[in-house]
C-alpha cells in the first residue's frame, strides 16, 4: 500500500509522523517516534536540551530529512513535495529577523517569493501587521523594536504565507518572565484566530502547559508520554515524566493489601491508602508520586473525612527543615524519619496564619486517598 | 591645572592620543609641508618663503601656477582618470575573486578555517617587491604563465580587447598591470570580507529558505546586503592604495598605463619641479579624501537614523 499517494481528509490525522528516526552518525537524535496531530491543534514537544525535540521540528520544517520513517501532511509525504508547495513556516528561536530590512519587508519576504502581485503582497503584509498590532512600526528596523515586538514581527512573518502548519521553536524563550506570561495568551489567541495547526518546541513546561492542547514529553529521542497538559500532570505514566513536569514527592513502597475499592502501599515512613482504580498483586514494588500542592501541612494531622480510613494512613510526621515563601504560596521541606525530605506547598489563602510553622517545628503532613499517582515504571 | 595635566596623561587619553599624535606628526604635518611646497616658488634649489615681512608689511605669497597648469595640461587630467580607472578595475576584480573565496572560507569547516586563513596571509612572508618582480618573469617569454596564456590562445583575445599591445606580448600592458595589482591587493579584500561573512547568522539563510527563497535569492537578498560593511572595507583597502600605486605600474605597466604615481616620480626626480610634484600629490589626496568624507558622512547619517 502506498500511503504517500492517497491524500486523506481525516482531520485528526492532519500531520502524521510515522516511525521517524534521525541518525547523526550513530547517535539517534530521534528514535522511532510516531504521532498524529489533528488540524487546528497546538501541539508542544517538551523536553530538556538534547532530547531530540528540535531535531524533530527541523525535520517537520524540512531542514533535516529523516533517516527512516515518513512525515505526512494532509496524507502527502513531505519528502515528495517540492519546497515551494510546502505549506509550513517556522518561527525561529530568537526570531532570525532580517536585520537590514524593515518590519514591512521582513513580513513581505515570504509573500514576495510566492509569485503574488505587488498589491496582493501589500494587502497581505498590512493584514499581518494588523493581526499582530504592529501597523505603525512597519518602517522600523528589527533592532529598533522591543523583544516582545520582535517576537510579533517573527510571528507575522511566519504567518504571512498562510501556512497550514506553523512551527514554533522556543517561541517565548527570549522574553523575560512577565512578558512571557502575557505573550503566551496573546500568541495562542492569534494562532487560534488564524486557525493554523501548530507544533511548538519548548523546554519550559509552563509554556507548554498553558499554550498547547496536547504535549509530548520527550527524552533521549523518544516520546515518554503524549497527552493533554492535565493528563500529563495528574497521571504521569512514568517516574521520569512525574519528576520532569512540576514538583513531586516520589516514595518507594510495596503493595500490601489489594481491596476492590482501595489498595494499601507501605513505604518507609508511612502507609498510603489509595482510593482510586489501582490494582496489583500483593508484594509488588511500586512508586508513589505525590504533588506538593496536594499535601496539607499543620501542627495536627487532618481528621479523616467520610469514607477515609482511620488508623494513621495517608499522614506522616516530620520536622520542618526548610521553608520558602513565594508570596502566593509557601513551600515547606519536611524531614521524615527515614531521611526523605517531603516537599509541601501550601497556598497562602490568609494573610497571617495563626499556627504559623517555622524552622524546626514538628508538623504533620496529610493527604487524601485520591491524591496519589502510583507508578510501576 | 595639575589635575588637568594628570587627566591628560591618564591611560585612556594616552591610548587614544598617541595614535593621533603619530598621525599629526607623520601625516598632517608632512601634508601641510607638501601643501606649502605646492604653492611656493622655486629659487634654484631652495623655496622662497610664502610669508615674508619686508618694509613693515607682512606678505603672504601663494603661487597657484602649478594648480593652474594641472587643469590646463590634459596629461594630468588623463592620468588622474586613468589612475582611478585602474584602481577601480583592480577593486572590481579583487571583489569578483575575493568574495566567493571569502564566502567559501567562512562556510568551510571550523577546523580548516585557520589553515585557509594562514594560506591567504602566506604571501606576506615574501617581500612585496619580489612577488611583483616574479610576475615579470612569469609573463615574459620564458615564464609558464606566458606559455599557458599564449599556448591556449588567450593572448589573441586579450589583444583583440586591447588589453595587450599585440598577441604574445603580455608584459607592460594594462593586462599585466591589473593582474599584478589584483594579485597584490587580493588579501586586503579577502580578510575584511571573511571576518564579516564568518560572523553571519546562518539561521537567517534558513529563515529565507523557510519563506521560499531559492539559495540564489537568499544570497542576493540576505548575504550580500549583510556583508555590505565588509565589501566597503575591502574595496577601500584595495582602491585607495591602488590609486597612488607606483611600484607595480613601474614594474608591470607600460606606456599605455598612465598612473599618477609615475607622474609624481617624474616631477620629483626627472624634472626636479617640487612645487609641481607637490600640487599633483595634493590633488591626488583630495581626489581620494573628498569622496571618502562624503561617503563617511552619509554612512554616519544612515547609522544615526537607524538608532
Amino acid at each position: 500500500m502506498n500511503i504517500g499517494s492517497t491524500p486523506t481528509s481525516d482531520s485528526s490525522k492532519f500531520l502524521q509522523i510515522r516511525n521517524v528516526t534521525k541518525d547523526f552518525s550513530g547517535y539517534k537524535a530521534v528514535n522511532n517516534v510516531s504521532l498524529d496531530i489533528s488540524k487546528g491543534e497546538i501541539f508542544a514537544l517538551l523536553g530538556s536540551s538534547g532530547c531530540g525535540k528540535s531535531t524533530l521540528l527541523r525535520m517537520l520544517a524540512r531542514f533535516e530529512t529523516p533517516t527512516s520513517g515518513q512525515i505526512l501532511l494532509n496524507g502527502q509525504d513531505l519528502a515528495g513535495l517540492p519546497p515551494y508547495q510546502c505549506p509550513m513556516n517556522m518561527m525561529f528561536q530568537s526570531y532570525a529577523l532580517f536585520p537590514h530590512m524593515t518590519v514591512w519587508d521582513n513580513v513581505a519576504f515570504g509573500p514576495r517569493r510566492s509569485g503574488m502581485s505587488k498589491e496582493e503582497v501589500a494587502a497581505r503584509v498590512d493584514e499581518m501587521l494588523h493581526l499582530v498590532q504592529l501597523g505603525k512600526f512597519a518602517q522600523r528596523k528589527p533592532h529598533q523594536l522591543s523583544g516582545g515586538q520582535q517576537q510579533r514581527v517573527a510571528l507575522a512573518r511566519s504567518l504571512a504565507k498562510k501556512p497550514q502548519l506553523l512551527l514554533l521553536d522556543e517561541p517565548l524563550g527570549a522574553l523575560d518572565k512577565k512578558l512571557r506570561e502575557e505573550t503566551q495568551i496573546e500568541l495562542v489567541n492569534i494562532i487560534e484566530n488564524v486557525g493554523v495547526t501548530c507544533v511548538m518546541v519548548t523546554h519550559d513546561q509552563e509554556e507548554a502547559m498553558t499554550m498547547a492542547s496536547r504535549i509530548a514529553v520527550m527524552s533521549e529521542g523518544r516520546f515518554l508520554q503524549v497527552g493533554a497538559p492535565s493528563d500529563i500532570y495528574e497521571t504521569p505514566a512514568t517516574r521520569f515524566v512525574a519528576d520532569f513536569i512540576g514538583n513531586v514527592n516520589l516514595m518507594e513502597g510495596t503493595l500490601t493489601a489489594d481491596h476492590p475499592d482501595h489498595v494499601v502501599i507501605e513505604c518507609a515512613d508511612c502507609k498510603h491508602y489509595v482510593g482510586h482504580g489501582i490494582t496489583g498483586s500483593e508484594g509488588m514494588a511500586v512508586t508513589v508520586a505525590l504533588r506538593p500542592e496536594k499535601i496539607r501541612i499543620g501542627r495536627q494531622p487532618l481528621p479523616p473525612s467520610d469514607g477515609e480510613p482511620a488508623g494513621g494512613l495517608n499522614r506522616v510526621r516530620g520536622t520542618v527543615k526548610d521553608m520558602g515563601y513565594f508570596g502566593s504560596f509557601t513551600v515547606y521541606h519536611l524531614q521524615l524519619a527515614s531521611g526523605l525530605v517531603m516537599k509541601i506547598s501550601e497556598s497562602n489563602t490568609e494573610r497571617h496564619r495563626e499556627d504559623e510553622l517555622t524552622w524546626g517545628d514538628t508538623a504533620w503532613a496529610s493527604w487524601s486517598p485520591l491524591a496519589h499517582v502510583v507508578l510501576t515504571a | 591645572m595639575k589635575a588637568m595635566l594628570s587627566r591628560l596623561l591618564s591611560g585612556r587619553s594616552a591610548v587614544i592620543g598617541i595614535p593621533y599624535l603619530w598621525l599629526l606628526i607623520f601625516f598632517l604635518l608632512p601634508f601641510l609641508i607638501v601643501m606649502k611646497i605646492s604653492v611656493s616658488e622655486m629659487e634654484t634649489v631652495n623655496f622662497k618663503d610664502i610669508i615674508t615681512y619686508t618694509d613693515d608689511a607682512l606678505a603672504l605669497t601663494l603661487r597657484f601656477t602649478t594648480y593652474l597648469f594641472i587643469t590646463q595640461d590634459d596629461l594630468y587630467y588623463k592620468t588622474y582618470l586613468s589612475s582611478l580607472k585602474y584602481a577601480g578595475v583592480t577593486t572590481f576584480f579583487c571583489l569578483l575573486i575575493g568574495y566567493p573565496f571569502a564566502y567559501f572560507m567562512a562556510r568551510a569547516k571550523a577546523t580548516v578555517q585557520p589553515a585557509l586563513l594562514m594560506l591567504v596571509m602566506l604571501p606576506f612572508w615574501t617581500s612585496f617587491l619580489l612577488r611583483v618582480y616574479a610576475w615579470k618573469g612569469l609573463l615574459s617569454e620564458n615564464g609558464w604563465a606566458y606559455d599557458v596564456l599564449v599556448g591556449s590562445g588567450l593572448d589573441q583575445v586579450l589583444a583583440a580587447l586591447g588589453l595587450i599591445p599585440a598577441p604574445a606580448q603580455l608584459m607592460n600592458s594594462p593586462f599585466s598591470l591589473v593582474l599584478g595589482m589584483t594579485y597584490t591587493y587580493l588579501p586586503f579584500m579577502i580578510l575584511p570580507l571573511y571576518s564579516n561573512l564568518s560572523k553571519m547568522d546562518m539561521r537567517l539563510l534558513e529563515a529565507a529558505d523557510d519563506l521560499g527563497a531559492t539559495p540564489f535569492v537568499a544570497f542576493w537578498k540576505i548575504t550580500v546586503p549583510l556583508s555590505k560593511a565588509g565589501i566597503i572595507a575591502g574595496s577601500m583597502l584595495v582602491f585607495i592604495p591602488c590609486v597612488g600605486e607606483f611600484v607595480i605600474p613601474e614594474l608591470l605597466g607600460g606606456p599605455q598605463t598612465l598612473m599618477i604615481g609615475r607622474v609624481l616620480w617624474d616631477e620629483f626626480f626627472s624634472n626636479n619641479d617640487w612645487p609641481m610634484a607637490s600640487s599633483v600629490a595634493v590633488v591626488m589626496v583630495l581626489l581620494i579624501i573628498v569622496p571618502l568624507a562624503i561617503f563617511n558622512k552619509y554612512q554616519a547619517e544612515a547609522t544615526e537614523v537607524r538608532k
